[in-house]
């Protein structure tokens, strides 16, 4: 795991973390707006899955299907490259979101693009692909409403699927009213919606690049496929002369008949709809005697730490993921705090275990820690991501890595302190009289320990101290009758 | 060697230097869904409640009385010009159908010159009409497969779109319709499509809107 240099424009730091998400817990309106549409999203995930046994089946199948491609990821990627190319498909490769924006960045230049517009991409996010080309002069619009919505107000997405699912109808009604467009009345859903279609439309029409993500790339006929029901994944992949598709490396899967159940689990997991209005499969450029489609067609391969997950068996799980975002609708933590509290561009479950993975561990391990370990997303995962066990095998590397330098690395990174700790814990539990000793001292002056002396001071200050009993337990037993033996 | 090819090939490397038995190692056997098997009359009816679930106006009637059907819509929704494709069974339908009834039908635009010469006159057009390879029953969906006769814009930019579908070409699932229709040996066209409805969106506080970038309305005709 490497640290990269973040291009984020946000700072990221457990300080800050801490401090987000402590003024998330203590922001009402936001909570609220949070839970309504948690609870409206697990309600409407239930109601598609009414057989729990089905459910397990069909999470089986396409965690399965995630598997075996997994199991022969390179020769997939190659498959996917060679299809892509026959079809016409320029591929490109990038380890790193700079090398990612720079190849972007190329071929607006050759094919003189002034204004881009972009479909919903996680990927894009990763790369902090829009302020980079902003830099070099060239206009990326959103055109996914939620995400057009975030662009105006130069926000994260707070969450994969819904980025703005943070606002409530009057916040982005007053945004409409001071940032879209102040003649137009938007006080409605519908109203809101109506003039994203006209300016944005304006955009598809005048725009010389489109920009998407892919949700499936199948190697098998070099076919992109993108989900989405507004139908600005359509345009933004069809009008333009050029398109330009981002997508990191673990979305490839094998075959045409891959894309059924995924694409089932995908939806349904997500918003519990049974299919999505559109699901746009591209395998090419506009071909002889076509009359429209783009003339040119780049496919963009972001690893961005990706290979290195896939080194190890268990952390290689995190690549299933198909960007559902059900981990976070089920996760009490996100529930409570939000997706930007966690200052990263995944938020929530997937979040915790794909962001220390891909920017490393030194520098945002801190999310993994941000869990209670409930493992509610591990029910709900699609795919079935152990995100629980992949979290704590985080945590453990942390504080190893944190640890690295001690000479005690020997015994596993612990500090001398815990490996201290650890050994006179067991001196104690396995000699009687020690043990007596101890808890009958502690029954009488336990209490009486100041909470700031060292040891004690790290459990007590998120915690209050326990208080000990007069008489210790063994004691209580034998004053009881009760026979130990 | 440029960037990419470098990124390429530490890429792979890095990815095939993973000891094949840990990339193998017990992999679960992934089970085949059973798949329903609907009866035509099942698979209509399954298709067309998914449909109107989701705001889909749909129609079903005889080859025979596709005409009145056809140009009843077309008045209700004061279609004034519909986007046509001349060159396939439908358009030709359409074109000797406003030439036998002029009055009664809207103003035809056949879609027979590059996006970039029509681009404007398209974004002004009320309603495009299409066929289709066939529907998902399972899901609610048309399979539309755009082509050089029929561009893939037809059912995107209009804000109506109207779908001509034949009853039998309807499969339970989307599996058996690749499969059926043999997609991997045939190979895919430019851009295939699954359409379940008119374009909608949720992304002002989960208020379900209709409309938003692609068509407002998708009406569909199954020809029994």
């Amino acid at each position: 795991m490497s640290a990269k240099a973040n291009h984020s424009p946000h700072r990221l730091s457990e300080k800050a973390f801490f401090e987000s998400s402590g003024s998330a817990l203590k922001d009402p309106k936001l909570r609220r707006n949070f839970k309504r549409a948690m609870n409206g999203l697990m309600e409407k995930r239930r109601d598609i899955f009414p057989d729990a046994s089905e459910l397990e089946e069909t999470r089986g199948r396409a965690g399965g299907i995630r598997r075996k491609t997994l199991a022969y990821f390179p020769e997939l990627l190659e498959k996917l490259e060679a299809n892509c190319e026959s079809n016409g498909i320029r591929v490109h490769w990038a380890e790193t979101t700079e090398q990612a924006n720079q190849i972007v960045l190329e071929i607006a230049r050759s094919t003189n693009t002034r204004l881009a517009v972009k479909g919903k991409s996680m990927v894009s996010e990763e790369m902090h692909l829009n302020a980079f080309l902003e830099k070099h002069d060239i206009e990326a619009i959103e055109s996914d409403l939620g995400e057009y919505i975030i662009q105006v107000v130069n926000e994260l997405p707070s969450h994969i699927i819904m980025p703005a699912i943070h606002k409530n109808l009057e916040e982005i009604s007053q945004l409409f009213q001071e940032k879209v467009d102040p003649n137009r009345s938007s006080e409605s859903a519908e109203e809101m919606t109506a003039t994203a279609r006209l300016i944005l439309r304006q955009k598809f029409h005048d725009a010389d690049m489109g920009i998407s993500g892919v949700n499936f790339a199948v190697a098998e006929t070099g076919t992109l496929c993108l989900v989405e029901n507004e139908g600005n994944g359509r345009f933004s992949t069809t009008l333009p002369k050029v398109h330009v598709a981002v997508m990191g490396i673990e979305k490839v899967v094998e075959s045409l008949q891959d894309l059924p159940p995924l694409l089932k689990m995908l939806t349904r997991s997500a918003t519990g709809q049974p299919i999505t209005t559109y699901f746009n499969m591209i395998s090419g450029p506009r071909r002889e005697g076509e009359l429209d489609g783009p003339e040119e067609v780049h496919l963009v391969l972001l690893d961005h730490g990706r290979s290195k997950i896939y080194e190890d068996e268990l952390l290689r799980e995190t690549l299933l993921c198909i960007r559902c975002g059900a981990c976070m609708n089920h996760c009490p933590v996100y529930t409570r705090i939000g997706g930007h509290a966690y200052n990263a561009v995944y938020p929530g479950p997937i979040g915790k275990i794909l962001t220390p993975q891909i920017e490393g561990i030194e520098s945002v391990g801190y999310l993994a820690n941000a869990s209670s370990l409930c493992g509610a997303c591990v029910e709900v995962c699609p795919v079935k991501i152990p995100i629980t066990d992949i979290l704590l095998r985080l945590r453990r590397n942390r504080v190893r890595k944190k640890n690295a330098r001690h000479w005690t690395d020997l015994n596993g990174g612990k500090s001398l302190m815990e490996l201290m700790t650890w050994k006179g814990w067991k001196q104690v539990l396995s000699q009687p009289s020690l043990y007596r000793t101890q808890a009958s001292l502690l029954s009488r002056i336990g209490n009486l320990l100041p909470a700031q002396i060292p040891v004690l001071r790290q459990w007590a200050r998120s915690r209050s101290l326990p208080r000990f009993s007069k008489k210790p337990l063994h004691r209580l037993v034998e004053e009881a009758g009760i026979d130990h033996e | 060697m440029n960037e990419s090819a470098s990124s390429r090939s530490r890429i792979l490397k890095r990815l095939h230097g993973i000891h094949s038995q840990s990339r193998f190692a017990d992999h679960p056997e992934i089970t085949e869904p059973q798949s329903p098997s609907w009866t035509t009359e099942e698979k209509i009816s399954r298709l067309k409640s998914m449909m109107e679930s989701v705001h889909s106006e749909i129609h079903c009637c005889s080859e025979r009385d596709f005409d009145t059907v056809f140009r009843k819509v077309a008045d209700e929704k004061s279609i004034a010009s519909l986007l046509y494709a001349k060159n396939t069974q439908l358009g030709s339908r359409i074109h000797s159908l406003k030439q036998s009834t002029p009055e009664k039908m809207p103003e035809l635009v056949n879609y027979d010159v590059t996006i970039e010469t029509m681009k404007k006159r398209i974004f002004s057009i009320d309603a495009s009409i299409t066929e289709t390879l066939g529907g998902i029953a399972e899901t609610g969906s048309l399979i539309l497969w755009p082509s050089r006769d029929e561009p893939r814009l037809m059912s995107l930019i209009p804000p109506i779109h109207l779908a001509v579908l034949q009853a039998e070409k309807i499969y339970n699932t989307f599996s058996e319709a690749i499969d059926e229709g043999r997609w991997a040996e045939k190979g895919m066209p430019t851009n295939a499509l699954l359409i379940s409805g008119p374009s909608k969106t949720a992304d002002i506080e989960q208020t379900l809107v209709y409309g938003v970038h692609g068509p407002k309305q998708l009406v569909v005709f199954i020809i029994q």
